[in-house]
């Protein structure tokens, strides 16, 4: 269970990409703004007054740090010379807090706005940037090649959530048949693939997440548990204490109910609508996923098919990178080559572990095998960490 | 930009830190209690092993810790109070700088092993404090029997901890019926205190699970620089203060009429300790922005996310951009004493390194400890709203949990605990 919903993380970063033209970042400045240059600049905004330190600056990637001096929440904008699009912004600034706000921008008339209490037009002022020999790229197809990244990354949820609920169907027929047993335990990790290559967009969906996919330590006293984990318990009861197996009445009510579950989140997966950094932020989410309960064998205590689930999160990791590859090898073509050979150096120890069936069972793996996969999880997390700034840069 | 964290500012503070000896020191420390006390004089300090309370709750929170918990293996109601006198008699004279036996490390027979271990040898007190306390298996075994005769005594309130959601608990890093609680400003005075301990109480008590801490990550006196836990923020802003005296009575001490078995506790307290395993590499990876929406403060300078500094009150209600600013399940809102009807612990806790793990990643977190008053308001219904809705929990592991009674202080010529057996 993901208790962060990456839906609204991603909202926190609310960049204007698609108006891209001059670009942000919040990271502190380190190259480009060094004081001195003149593009380092301060702002203070007050409740009633916006003072940046210069009105003009050379073009290149100019830092504002911005001090809010005022009683409530403010923001500051760069505008567009028509005050309207927004080439950079920094949201959620309290009372006596500071935060940078860094962009890489061309020459040209520019808008600054503090927008304390966040209503209105904001405080505005003219700012200019001025020529400099420092070359800002600006790409022209940014905005198709974000929008084909959305398109696909949508289209692609809603077939994994479309094959989710056709097999989970099947799965749970075959569970409360009785006399099908081996059948639906061959079909349970291959049903769980679809759940967790979608699995941040699956658990944002704060009420479903724990009657889907809870395991039993997860439970709050007096919570009843169901989900796929129940069912798996019953299959595989090798492990449990004085298990008392579900009656046919039991196990029908719990299999209907992951179906009925699993209906609702389908419809709802229909309308959602992803941007460029919510894709980034879930292939993220999807590696941290396999690091804290993949790799450990957590997942699948019963089953041991954690391969699968890992397997299964990497793939949608990769997908997500994948959308966002051509955006990202314009702003950091280094990070985009690093980040596809840390999932190639993975993909291949995965692929030493597949079987016949799919994957071999956690407790089949040495510790050497287990450690191997872990260091790879890692060395491909740290990169992918980095990936929504660099998109969003 | 925020002020950035100063590594010397830090340093500084932390000994500034150690000079608060004053009110609850003796001797040498009351001497070496100038604000701005050296480093050697800061270990020199040592406070009193008798007095109204034990000491170790609401002394300035030394830098080191070694937390012992013990099963007691003795039928005899006798051995187990010859023990804690034994125990009073070394704890006293360890506190005070001197070795744990009459005889010494090296004063005595050649013939014979040296009645205390010998590590200590040289080094100062190191503001060293011995806390004991007492499990419920003391009172009463796993079937229900009463052990020693004590079980009429035994608190409704001391029960064994409550399976919170997301407890991956170890038995062998839980539980037991006695606590030792040793905390110095040199490792080396932690370890030795708790070693010379268990060495007298073979036979009659056994260790169940120890635990080191390296580093404090609360301040309990107004004196104290705020530490850091090993996420990186501050942790225990909002800490019950030894100079609270009004919140220390309604928080922390026991009153002699809060319940009807345990009027021997009076002057007592409650001391929760959970082993909190942080998944530090994931935590590493999550955006500045992020971690300071999870805990609701700032990173460098503590101050929440509302505005201020450090110890400026949140404003849960002020909007921001999406939500308020202070995000909805952002730590310092679920655990606040405003959602709790103004309960407030006496945090106490440490951090841990215990080496790796099987997958290289450290095997890391915070040792929590807390003083309360009673577990039941002050501790299980925040730990609760923590469980299901703080968002720091993604990043928690509990692997370690146990619950112990703090006796009152030990007056002049009382044992600790005598209370409970008088």
């Amino acid at each position: 269970m993901k208790r962060l919903s990456w839906i609204a993380a991603g909202l926190l970063v609310a960049a204007p990409v698609l108006a891209s033209c001059g670009t942000e970042s919040t990271e502190p400045s380190g190259g480009g703004g060094d004081a001195g240059d003149g593009r380092a600049l301060t702002v203070d905004s007050s409740d009633d007054a916006c003072e940046v330190s210069a009105s003009e600056a050379p073009a290149g990637t100019v830092t504002f740090d911005v001090t809010n001096s005022g009683s409530q929440v403010t923001e500051f904008y760069l505008l567009a010379e028509d005050g309207l699009r927004i080439v950079a912004e920094v949201e959620n600034i309290g009372p006596s807090i500071s935060r940078p706000l860094t962009a890489n921008v061309p020459a040209g008339k520019y808008v600054t706005a503090c927008k304390p209490g966040m209503t209105g037009d904001g405080i505005r002022s003219d700012f200019t940037v001025t020529e400099s020999d420092e070359d800002v790229k600006v790409s022209e197809d940014e905005e198709s090649l974000v929008t084909a990244a959305q398109d696909n990354y949508a289209a692609y949820v809603q077939d994994q959530s479309d094959q989710l609920l056709v097999k989970t169907g099947q799965f749970v027929e075959l569970y409360k048949a009785g006399d099908k047993d081996d059948e639906a335990r061959a079909l349970y990790a291959d049903a769980r693939t679809h759940w967790e290559r979608i699995e941040t967009v699956a658990e944002s969906f704060g009420d479903l997440d724990p009657m889907m996919d809870a395991r039993e330590a997860d439970l709050e006293p007096g919570q009843k548990w169901t989900g796929w984990h129940l069912l798996e318990k019953d299959l595989w009861p090798a492990r449990a204490e004085k298990y008392a197996a579900l009656s046919p009445k039991d196990r029908a009510f719990y299999a209907d109910d992951l179906l009925k579950n699993t209906q609702t989140l389908d419809s709802r997966i229909q309308d959602l609508t992803f941007t460029v950094d919510q894709i980034a932020n879930g292939s993220r989410g999807l590696l941290e996923e396999v690091a804290t309960g993949k790799v450990t064998g957590e997942e699948e205590y019963w089953s041991r098919t954690d391969l699968w689930d890992f397997q299964a999160n990497v793939d949608g990791a990769k997908v997500g990178f994948d959308g966002v590859k051509p955006l990202l090898e314009e702003k950091d073509p280094e990070l985009a080559t690093e980040l596809e050979s840390r999932f190639d150096e993975l993909q291949v120890l995965l692929d030493a572990q597949r079987t016949d069936d799919g994957f071999r069972y956690y407790d089949e793996l040495s510790q050497d095998e287990i450690k191997g996969l872990s260091d790879a999880v890692n060395a491909l997390s740290e990169p992918l960490s980095r990936l929504t700034a660099a998109v969003l840069s | 930009m925020a002020p950035r964290v100063s590594r010397r500012g830090l340093l500084g503070g932390g000994v500034a830190a150690a000079g608060v000896a004053g009110a609850f020191a003796t001797g040498r420390a009351t001497a070496d209690a100038p604000a701005a006390m050296t480093p050697a004089a800061a270990r020199a300090a040592s406070y009193a092993f008798r007095g109204e309370h034990q000491a170790g709750i609401v002394t300035p929170a030394q830098d080191r810790l070694h937390f012992a918990a013990l099963d007691v293996v003795t039928d005899s109601r006798e051995e187990l109070v010859e023990l804690l006198q034994a125990w009073t008699v070394a704890a006293e004279r360890m506190t005070k700088g001197q070795a744990a036996g009459e005889i010494g490390p090296v004063e005595g027979s050649l013939d014979l092993p040296p009645d205390d271990t010998g590590e200590a040898i040289g080094l100062p007190a190191s503001g060293l404090t011995i806390t004991f306390g007492f499990g419920p298996g003391l009172f009463r075994d796993a079937e229900g029997r009463d052990r020693f005769g004590l079980a009429d005594r035994q608190p409704e309130a001391l029960q064994t901890l409550p399976h919170f959601p997301a407890d991956n608990l170890d038995p062998t890093r839980s539980y037991g019926d006695l606590c030792i609680q040793a905390c110095a400003d040199d490792p080396q005075i932690a370890v030795h205190a708790v070693r010379n301990l268990v060495r007298i109480g073979f036979g009659t008590v056994s260790v169940r699970w120890s635990q080191l801490g390296f580093g404090r990550t609360s301040s309990t006196s107004t004196s104290q620089d705020t530490a850091r836990n090993l996420f990186g923020f501050k942790d225990g802003t909002a800490n019950v203060k030894a100079e609270e005296d009004a919140a220390l009575a309604d928080h922390v001490w026991v009153g002699g009429d809060d319940d009807a078995n345990g009027a021997w506790l009076a002057g007592g307290s409650y001391l929760v300790a959970r082993r909190l395993n942080m998944t530090i590499e994931v935590w590493d990876r999550q955006p500045l922005g992020d971690q300071e929406n999870i805990v609701g403060r700032t990173k460098g300078t503590g101050a929440p996310l509302s505005g201020g500094e450090e110890f400026s009150e949140p404003d849960f209600a002020m909007p921001g951009r999406g939500g308020p600013i202070i995000p909805a399940d952002a730590h310092v809102r679920i655990v606040h004493p405003d959602q709790h009807g103004g309960a407030r612990m006496l945090r106490r806790g440490y951090n841990f390194v215990d080496g790796s793990d099987s997958l290289g990643g450290l095997n890391a977190g915070l040792f929590f400890i807390a003083y309360v008053r009673d577990p039941r308001t002050g501790f299980i219904p925040i730990q609760n709203a923590m469980a299901k809705n703080d968002a720091l929990m993604e990043y928690l592991k509990t692997t370690g949990s146990a619950l112990f009674a703090i006796p009152p202080g030990a007056k002049p010529g009382e044992y600790v605990g005598q209370s409970l057996f008088a």
